[in-house]
């Protein structure tokens, strides 16, 4: 086993048991401190395939600016503990046996499938191909995405004067 | 021995350099607090600590023992896990931060692995200072929501807020730097300030020399006003306006844990002065041309008129103790000094280091110079100066700046 393969299942394992910590807990900020560790746990995953750009904007926009949201908006509303309710008679009956099987069809499908041969890594990862492919071939998908977050960021801002008045 | 050092000098190297530089690190903030109350007692005519140690000096280990020996007491209904990792989050993501740092422009093989003076030589540095910085908001945060305390909740808002609204001035404040060297790395980006033989001029402050260069002084401007904010000094630490929020965050810690943010805020002071002096002010570079081989000497003309004042000012000093430990300390400088003239290898591979962390220092001293002489601003003003101001001048530094690189490109 070389040293690239220990830290991915490292970071695997930290991502995963987070994932799951932030279903199991029940105040929603711990909730939220376990997806900033999801989130950068898979930052390090990105680093580990040479993907340097993407590990850190993953971090400054995911870990950063989205999370800082959501933290923030669960203690601006002083949003409390969460209280257990009984296990649905729904989820008992229909869901655990759903989600067995959408589990085996995925597990099915990844050991039958012949998986594609990756792709040469430094193709794509660095900054500069990067950004030649957002800035030069994808420029019109890129700007249009830009529009629809100003079209957002205007319906904010008219949501909140409305507000004001 | 050494043939396992061969083989894991990849792991050993860069452990003896976390090493070194967690304890000068650490050592620096301690004396930064020394200078802080010194500096800022001088200008308002008191003398400042002098009671430990000659001049004071002893005062930042007196107050590290404090802070270990004080009780750590866990206010009533606080949200242990939280309340217990804020502060290490905030220390650790400070100290982080100076891991992509380069001090100096040497390359050294050490056990036959090579390495720079810095922790790690990333090619995207700048984008993972960014990275950690916009995670520094959590340790904040955290600590004012945990505590469970009015003032540490308003605290820890406040300066989240403030910290999100001026992380995106900070951000785009060095976009016209990193248009003109092309890369995101510290270490390329000091490298291409010194390519012409222009000294100062050619630093990206004043972009003379470089080709397409252009002056960043714009840039400069909103990067030190939102890094000060970011690191919630004076003028905008209304996180902890003790008029109305006794001490804002961490009104609830004590004892290790509140000298943990302290150091945090101190680190990350540091590292913002290192950013500065990288991006604007030519890193490692010497601000005379590198042809005048003659001011390699100024380390030395500098470190001897100094030793030699500090023994005279020593041997005069009140009590016994600072009348050995002061003009020891002068003689360790001037014999410092003198070899520097004598061995030109040492004075040559000191030099970077020298003028780095000369710049570096002269930064931290406008930043409690600062502390000493502006008044806190209110909350609607740092809000409205950095959304209606601060941003839209950055953003029209960074339209400049790619009109002015197209224009000379062509």
């Amino acid at each position: 086993m070389n040293a690239s393969l220990a830290i991915f299942f490292v970071l695997a394992a930290v991502a995963v048991a987070a994932a799951v910590s932030l279903i199991l807990q029940r105040h929603p900020i711990h909730s939220a401190l376990s997806l900033i560790v999801v989130m950068v746990a898979l930052a390090g995953l990105y680093l580990l395939m040479g993907a340097e750009f993407v590990a850190a904007v993953q971090i400054i926009v995911y870990g950063g600016a989205v999370m800082v949201l959501f933290v923030f908006v669960i203690m601006l509303l002083n949003a409390g503990e969460e209280e257990h309710t009984n296990f649905s008679r729904l989820a008992a009956y229909a869901g655990i046996p759903m989600a067995v099987a959408v589990a085996g069809l995925i597990a099915a499908a990844i050991t039958r499938s012949t998986l594609p041969p990756a792709p040469d890594p430094t193709a794509l990862t660095s900054t500069k191909s990067l950004s030649m492919l957002l800035f030069q071939d994808f420029v019109y998908p890129f700007e249009l995405t830009s529009f629809l977050i100003l079209v957002a960021i205007l319906g904010a801002i008219v949501l909140a004067q409305r507000e004001g008045n | 021995m050494s043939e396992f050092l061969h083989q894991y000098a990849f792991l050993v190297v860069p452990i003896i350099k976390v090493a070194i530089l967690v304890l000068v690190v650490l050592t620096v903030d301690a004396y930064l607090t020394w200078l802080e109350r010194k500096v800022i007692a001088h200008i308002q005519a008191r003398w400042g600590p002098h009671r430990v140690g000659p001049h004071g000096l002893m005062q930042p280990l007196a107050d590290g023992l404090k802070f270990i020996f004080k009780e750590d007491p866990m206010p009533a209904n606080v949200d242990k896990p939280a309340y217990f990792i804020a502060p290490f989050v905030a220390l650790m993501l400070a100290l982080t931060s100076l891991a992509v740092i380069p001090f100096g422009p040497q390359k050294f093989t050490l056990w036959g692995y090579e390495s720079s003076l810095g922790i790690a030589d990333v090619n995207i540095s700048l984008l993972v200072l960014f990275a950690i910085t916009a995670l520094g908001v959590y340790g904040v945060a955290l600590a004012g929501w945990a505590s469970n305390n009015k003032y540490s909740l308003l605290g820890g808002l406040r300066s989240s807020a403030q910290m999100i609204s001026y992380e995106l001035a900070l951000t785009l404040s060095v976009v016209g730097v990193l248009l003109i060297a092309g890369s995101f790395s510290l270490r390329e980006i000091v490298e291409q300030q010194g390519t012409s033989n222009l000294g100062f001029l050619s630093w990206n402050l004043l972009g003379f020399g470089q080709g397409i260069g252009f002056t960043q002084i714009i840039g400069f401007f909103c990067f030190f006003i939102a890094a000060i904010a970011e690191t919630n000094r004076v003028p905008f630490d209304l996180a902890e306006a003790e008029s109305e929020l006794v001490a804002g965050f961490h009104t609830e810690y004590a004892s290790m844990k509140f000298a943990m943010f302290f150091i945090g805020e101190y680190t990350s002071m540091v590292a913002v002065s290192c950013l500065a002096t990288i991006l604007f002010f030519g890193g490692w570079l010497s601000p005379f041309p590198a042809s005048w081989t003659f001011t390699y000497y100024v380390p030395s003309l500098l470190f001897i008129p100094f030793g030699l004042w500090m023994i005279y000012d020593g041997i005069h000093y009140e009590n016994i103790f600072g009348r050995i430990v002061l003009p020891g300390i002068g003689t360790v400088l001037t014999v410092v000094g003198i070899a520097l003239i004598l061995f030109p290898p040492a004075n040559h591979l000191l030099q970077g280091l020298f003028w780095f962390v000369l710049k570096v220092f002269i930064f931290m001293f406008v930043y409690i110079w600062m502390r000493g002489t502006l008044p806190r601003f209110r909350y609607d003003q740092l809000m409205s100066f950095g959304w209606k101001f601060l941003l839209p001048v950055s953003i029209a530094n960074v339209v400049l700046t790619s009109a002015v690189i197209l224009w000379r490109m062509h």
